[in-house]
Parts: C-alpha cells; sequence; structure tokens
C-alpha cells in the first residue's frame, strides 16, 4: 500500500537553515545539507526546501546548494521560493530538485500552472497555498501570507487541479505556529474535492496531529518544520506512532 | 566499470548521475551511440511523456541502439515505460523489448490519486536485481501509467491493482520506482544491478 509521507521542511536564508513562526521571527537550525541528511537517515519520506531570500545573489546561492542537496540525499527533495517563470524551474530541476513549489506567481499568473505541467509534467509542479479562515470563509493570501487576493482555497485548488498541478500543499495560516494541530476539516474538503495528492501544513505540535491529518484530514502526506528541527518530535518515534495506530507509513 | 546514462529529452536525468557516485562510479551520460554501445552497462532513465521521448528517440536513432544493447540495461521509470511494445500515453509505439502494454491508471476509489506518488512496496521478488532485499522494501514512485503483470514481472506493487514495478528479460532489466531516490534500499538495488553478471 502507498504510504503516508513524512515531510520536514527547511527553511534557507543565505544558505542557512531558518524557521519563522508565524512566518516571522527567524530562528537558526543548522546546515541545510546536513539537517536534510539526518532527516533522511531518520526516514523522512521527502524534504522540502523552500528559500526564503529574495535577492538575485541568494538565488545563485540556493541554486548552487540545490546542487549539493542533489548530491548527497537519497530521497526526493521539492524547492520553492522565488519560482516566476518557466527558467527558474528549468534551472532549479537542472541542479537536482525534484519538484518545485510555486505559490504567488501561480496565483498571479495562473497560465503559469500549465506551462509547467505542458513542458515538463505535473509531476514536478506542487502548487502551495497559503490561506486563512475568516467567517467561515478561506481566503487565500500571497507573499508568504502578507497580500490578501480575495481568492476562495476550494476554488483555487480545483482550478490549480485542472490546470495540470501534481500536488497541492496547503499551509492554514491559522494553524502555523500554533502546534495545535493540521487544519483537517478544510484538508479533508480539499482531498474529497481533488484528484491529486494534498499536502498538509501548519500546525504539528504532537504525534496525534499527523494521526488525525492522515485520518481524519485525508491527507496524503504532512509538513512540519520547528518540531523536527528542535527535536521535540523524532521521525522514527512519530513514524513508530503511526504504524501502531493503523497508519501505513515507510519504517 | 563503465557506466553509461542515456541522454535524451527526459528529466531527472541528473540524479541518476548522482546516485552513481554516491556509489563510488562516474557514469558518462551520452547519447553518443559508440558510447553507449561499449559501455559495461546502460541506465536508460528519466521522467517524461511517452510520444515526446520516443519520438526524440527515434530522430537520434536511438531508439535501434538501445534495442541492440547486449550488456546489462536498466530503464527506470518512463525507461522502463518505454522498453515495452506499446503505451496508452499518447498512443505511442515503444522500443519492444518487453512485449507489453503500458496502460494508464483508472481508479475506481477516490483515495487513489493518480499520480501515483510517494513509497510503496515491492513484493514477490525474482533476479538477482532484488539479492539481499528479502522483507517487502519501500520505494520511491511518481507515475500515471503502469505496466500490467505479465512473463517478465519480477516485482509486483499494488496500487490500485497489482501490477509490475520491476520486469527482466534476457540482458534487459526495468524498475518502475526510482531507485536512485529510493534511500538505502534504492542503493541497493542500483547496487546489485552494477554487479548483475553480464
Amino acid at each position: 500500500m502507498l504510504a503516508k509521507r513524512i515531510i520536514p521542511c527547511l527553511d534557507i536564508k543565505d544558505g542557512q537553515t531558518v524557521k519563522g513562526t508565524n512566518f516571522v521571527d527567524l530562528r537558526q537550525a543548522g546546515d541545510p545539507v546536513e539537517l536534510g541528511r539526518v532527516y533522511s537517515e531518520q526516514g523522512a519520506d521527502e524534504l522540502v526546501y523552500l528559500d526564503i531570500t529574495a535577492s538575485f545573489e541568494g538565488r545563485k546561492t540556493f541554486t548552487e546548494l540545490v546542487r549539493r542537496i542533489a548530491r548527497e540525499i537519497n530521497i526526493p527533495f521539492t524547492v520553492g521560493g522565488g519560482i516566476n517563470e518557466l527558467s527558474d524551474v528549468d534551472r532549479l530541476l537542472n541542479a537536482g530538485a525534484d519538484k518545485v513549489s510555486i505559490n504567488s506567481a501561480a496565483l498571479r499568473r495562473p497560465q503559469f500552472i500549465d506551462e509547467i505541467a505542458g513542458n515538463i509534467g505535473s509531476q514536478v509542479c506542487v502548487v502551495a497555498i497559503d490561506a486563512k479562515e475568516t467567517d467561515g470563509k478561506w481566503e487565500c493570501y500571497l507573499n508568504g501570507g502578507r497580500i490578501p487576493t480575495g481568492r476562495d482555497l476550494f476554488e483555487w485548488a480545483k482550478e490549480a487541479n485542472e490546470r495540470g498541478a501534481g500536488e497541492i500543499l496547503f499551509t492554514s495560516m491559522d494553524h502555523d505556529g500554533v502546534k495545535n494541530g493540521y487544519a483537517d476539516e478544510a484538508l479533508c474538503r480539499l482531498s474529497e474535492m481533488l484528484t491529486i495528492p494534498v499536502i498538509a501544513s501548519g500546525g504539528a505540535g504532537r504525534k496525534e496531529h499527523f494521526r488525525d491529518t492522515f485520518v481524519n484530514g485525508h491527507s496524503d502526506a504532512a509538513l512540519a518544520a520547528s518540531v523536527f528541527h528542535f527535536g521535540e518530535i523524532s521521525i522514527p518515534e512519530l513514524k513508530r506512532y503511526l504504524r501502531d495506530e493503523g497508519i501505513t507509513v515507510r519504517i | 566499470m563503465n557506466v553509461a546514462i542515456v541522454k535524451y529529452n527526459a528529466g531527472n536525468i541528473c540524479s541518476v548521475d548522482n546516485a552513481s557516485r554516491r556509489l563510488g562510479i562516474v557514469p558518462l551520460v551520452t547519447s553518443d551511440p559508440e558510447q553507449l554501445m561499449k559501455a559495461d552497462r546502460v541506465v536508460f532513465p528519466g521522467q517524461g511523456e511517452a510520444g515526446a521521448t520516443m519520438e526524440y528517440l527515434h530522430e537520434h536513432r536511438l531508439d535501434e541502439v538501445i534495442r541492440n544493447l547486449r550488456q546489462p540495461v536498466l530503464g527506470i521509470c518512463i525507461g522502463m515505460q518505454l522498453l515495452c511494445r506499446h503505451s496508452e500515453e499518447n498512443d505511442t509505439a515503444c522500443l519492444g523489448v518487453f512485449d507489453v502494454e503500458v496502460k494508464r491508471f483508472a481508479p475506481q476509489r477516490h483515495e487513489d490519486k493518480v499520480p501515483q506518488m510517494g513509497w510503496n512496496t515491492v513484493m514477490d521478488t525474482k533476479s538477482g536485481l532484488f539479492e539481499n532485499i528479502d522483507k517487502p522494501e519501500f520505494v520511491y514512485f511518481i507515475h500515471s501509467f503502469y505496466v500490467p503483470l505479465c512473463e517478465h514481472t519480477i516485482a509486483t506493487t499494488h496500487y490500485v491493482q497489482p501490477y509490475s514495478s520491476a520486469l527482466h528479460k534476457d540482458n534487459f532489466y526495468a524498475t518502475q520506482f526510482h531507485p536512485e531516490k529510493s534511500g538505502r534500499a534504492g542503493e541497493k538495488i542500483l547496487e546489485n544491478f552494477l554487479n548483475i553478471a553480464d
């Protein structure tokens, strides 16, 4: 049976790992390649590296980092951050990334999804969506959660699916950094609606939250950052727990 | 040992290059028929669409070259599908090494998403490719089309239905999963392929 995936996410600034709580306050958490290798040996199923540097220089540093990760890590990894056109996608895939995650650029220009799917293939195209619930409505945000778009989460996710996205990575801004569990209700709705896998993001604090998002949220994968970076949850322990709860995981 | 990786218009070729280097082998990534024919091992990897990749192979006369290779060859993912007779993906005639038709997953349950993306187990493994892989091991898959069970099947995986996750015939081996991205288990399988007797 296809296993549920556990995905540590590493935020990268100037070649170093950082993690923000609710998208601000960055704390250091080590060398990205070393950390990736440790996670891979512990049983992480995939890795996500997000470049949060905006400058041209930073972008070059990140591409170099992607090359190093590809040389040293033997599991799949996705890269994201600042991907605006097909040439960015080519550059990162050529450096050895398995998939790219696009966010604001896709919301601004949805055609971008068709371009990636048509030129390279859906399997490399992860569409990341940051959304927040206000008065029962889930609204998508741009630029790491700074700019509201007025677009409905479910409507946008469905459009992304139809345009050729290979996966949806949904971050609930309300749950992110709060460590009180994933947005399982919204995730479940997404999962029921879409024909592609859904990755849950934002809210992991305890092992039970992973079980809940797989069982109640019907998520195909769960992403987390700080609980892993700061050793609050160890991946081998998490996977044993999930297996004992009857969830298929790779051990 | 000379290992050649077929260079063509499919994606994800450098990951096999990287994985070989982690095993201490520096492969040659090439589309030169001479180089491919004289290598000790040939890996035919990649991700891509059947129609466009077959067209490219044909234009560059790589179809004949690959079909006639005599040393151990390992097709990976689209490489495996292209080694089959025909693919439902854009109704494409393929290389015909394995006399079997590549089909698209047609899930009956909503939980089965297409593409299959992630880690699944290989079972009923046969052949030296899986030496020392003795329990149902998880390996990494990412694909929308599959090869049904057939006389060449050397590993079975369950997704939507049981299907061939690896094939073997004469000097040709193939895996639907990506050994180069499958952690330690994948490295072992790649190593087994490199060590397989001619």
